[in-house]
């Protein structure tokens, strides 16, 4: 066995859990919102995309550029006419909600494309890799990692460098005092939701190019979604980049010594994360 | 004509009624001070100006319009800006992002601009990269109203800036309003502190449990009847 391999194949593969949970990370960061349906809207994203290369027969990356403005526009509404309403001191309605969504989303999938298995195809482009050294590296997981890593300097430097970035912060800091800034927390709100929707929409092409997909798998993706963001520290994106890094290293890892702990590896390496620093890796302030 | 105005403004916290009619007017270039004890419906008062609280549309006129019901971020795109209580500067942001939200999502004209509050606040321009809680006290008082100046408001609300503020600090602060005047902006000025808000004030407003007990310029004022008016001495 070659540990080298096993550990480069797992940061690869947290590239894509990263890509999982950075819209979570940023949903939650702004409006204390935990989004119990974003693994749904993965998935509905992936089958928005296969769609439009069925239909169209569009080039799978051309179709996630398709997808992205109609991801956003989605995001978009979701926020302002549903989300927005559930926000309030009780933490209870956001969840009731997002959690009756993700039942509506999964049902709908059903509906409309059937509980197959299906699969983005991106040709043979699926099964190019590149030998570096003794290490041979999928072109495909390569280009997940890295644009994880894109999405992640994109979003640190719309956060810190734009005038969005800086509402959204300052809306996430106190919400009545942006008001009286001329920050409108609802429209804010569904900027950052529609935010989250195009990274959802950039997971979602990865999800479906590497392995198959149907309707029921969105709530296990939350779960790795949740367990990126919570090691990596809430709050911090790249927290969340190294959060990812760690459950796809310690799945490869644990799937490297036997096949079945794969799942299971991931799980006890975030809870022995959260029992060694409850607070996560890199927490952004000491709240 | 008055470019601020409320007519008999109520406001209410659920049951809780804190104003009850209050009559308030600002003309153009004019300083407004109102002074009460605590809880008499001061910043309720400055709250329900800058609408956060909502309120009878008609109660509140600016610009001989009525904002009554209008939210804060429609507020202050007509003109009107707060330096709230407690300063309230965002820890998230530095300095000078503190200041440059303040005018965030308008271009608007006028003579303040980040050099300008950085030239009436020469110590804000080293600490500009600091968090803005990384300040002392004064200093975040100035990054609040600097923050409030850099939408170019016409009327500027100071809710309670000298609170907590040592005294000398106090006296700095207000040795800028002539400068704030003379940049065109009508003030309101809400004070406990009845010293500093007589000095600067060409009116004085002196409310009690959500009511206007007195009114006039300081000269006409006699402390005997601004008392009476703050603590109720005359009532009882």
């Amino acid at each position: 066995m070659n540990w080298l391999d096993t550990i480069i194949q797992g940061v690869l593969l947290g590239g894509l859990y990263a890509l999982f949970a950075a819209g979570l990370s940023l949903v939650f960061g702004i409006m204390r919102l935990v989004n119990l349906a974003h693994g749904d809207l993965i998935v509905l994203a992936a089958f928005l995309i296969l769609a439009l290369v069925t239909a169209l027969g569009l080039n799978p990356f051309l179709a996630t550029l398709v997808a992205i403005p109609i991801m956003f526009g989605l995001g978009w509404i979701l926020q302002s006419q549903l989300l927005n309403r559930t926000l309030g001191p009780d933490i209870l309605p956001p969840l009731l909600v997002t959690f009756g969504l993700s039942i509506v989303i999964q049902n709908a999938l059903l509906e409309g494309f059937s509980a197959d298995s299906r699969r983005i195809t991106v040709g043979p482009l699926e099964s190019a890799t590149f030998a570096l050294g003794p290490i041979n590296i999928g072109v495909m997981p390569l280009l997940t990692f890295l644009s994880s890593v894109a999405v992640i300097i994109g979003l640190n430097q719309l956060f810190y460098r734009t005038s969005l970035g800086r509402a959204f912060r300052a809306t996430s800091d106190d919400r009545v005092t942006a008001g009286l800034m001329g920050v409108r927390p609802d429209r804010i709100f569904a900027t950052a939701t529609g935010i989250a929707m195009v990274v959802v929409t950039i997971a979602a092409l990865y999800l479906g190019t590497r392995a198959n997909f149907d309707p029921t798998i969105g709530p296990a993706r939350l779960i790795y979604a949740f367990e990126a963001v919570i090691i990596g520290g809430l709050g911090s994106l790249w927290g969340t980049l190294a959060g990812g890094v760690i459950i796809g290293v310690a799945q490869t890892l644990g799937a490297a010594v036997n096949p079945e702990w794969q799942i299971l590896s991931g799980h006890i390496a975030f809870l022995a994360v959260l029992l060694f620093k409850p607070r996560g890796l890199f927490p952004r302030s000491a709240e | 004509m008055a470019l601020l105005e409320t007519r008999a403004l109520t406001a209410s916290y659920g049951d809780f009624q804190a104003l009850f009619g209050v009559d308030m007017t600002l003309d153009v270039g004019e300083t407004v001070a109102v002074v009460g004890a605590n809880g008499a419906g001061k910043t309720t008062l400055m709250r329900s100006i800058a609408g956060v609280l909502r309120n009878g549309s008609d109660q509140i006129r600016f610009d001989n319009e009525p904002i009554g019901t209008l939210p804060a971020p429609e507020v202050v795109a007509r003109g009107i800006a707060m330096v709230p209580e407690g300063r309230k500067l965002f820890p998230s942001l530095s300095v000078e992002e503190n200041l440059l939200i303040g005018r965030y999502g308008r271009a608007v004209e006028g003579p303040w601009s980040l050099d300008a509050i950085y030239d009436l606040f020469p110590v804000l321009k080293d600490r500009r990269n600091s968090p803005g809680t990384a300040l002392s006290g004064g200093q975040q008082q100035m990054v609040a109203i600097g923050r409030a100046l850099m939408s170019n408001p016409r009327v500027l609300l100071c809710d309670e800036i000298s609170l907590g503020l040592a005294p000398i600090v106090i006296r700095d602060i207000y040795a800028i309003f002539p400068r704030i005047r003379a940049s065109g902006a009508s003030i309101v000025i809400v004070e406990q502190d009845i010293g500093q808000a007589l000095r600067v004030a060409d009116r004085l407003y002196c409310l009690m449990e959500g009511r206007v007990t007195l009114e006039g310029p300081p000269a006409a004022l006699s402390r005997e009847a601004i008392h009476a008016a703050y603590f109720g001495a005359s009532r009882s």
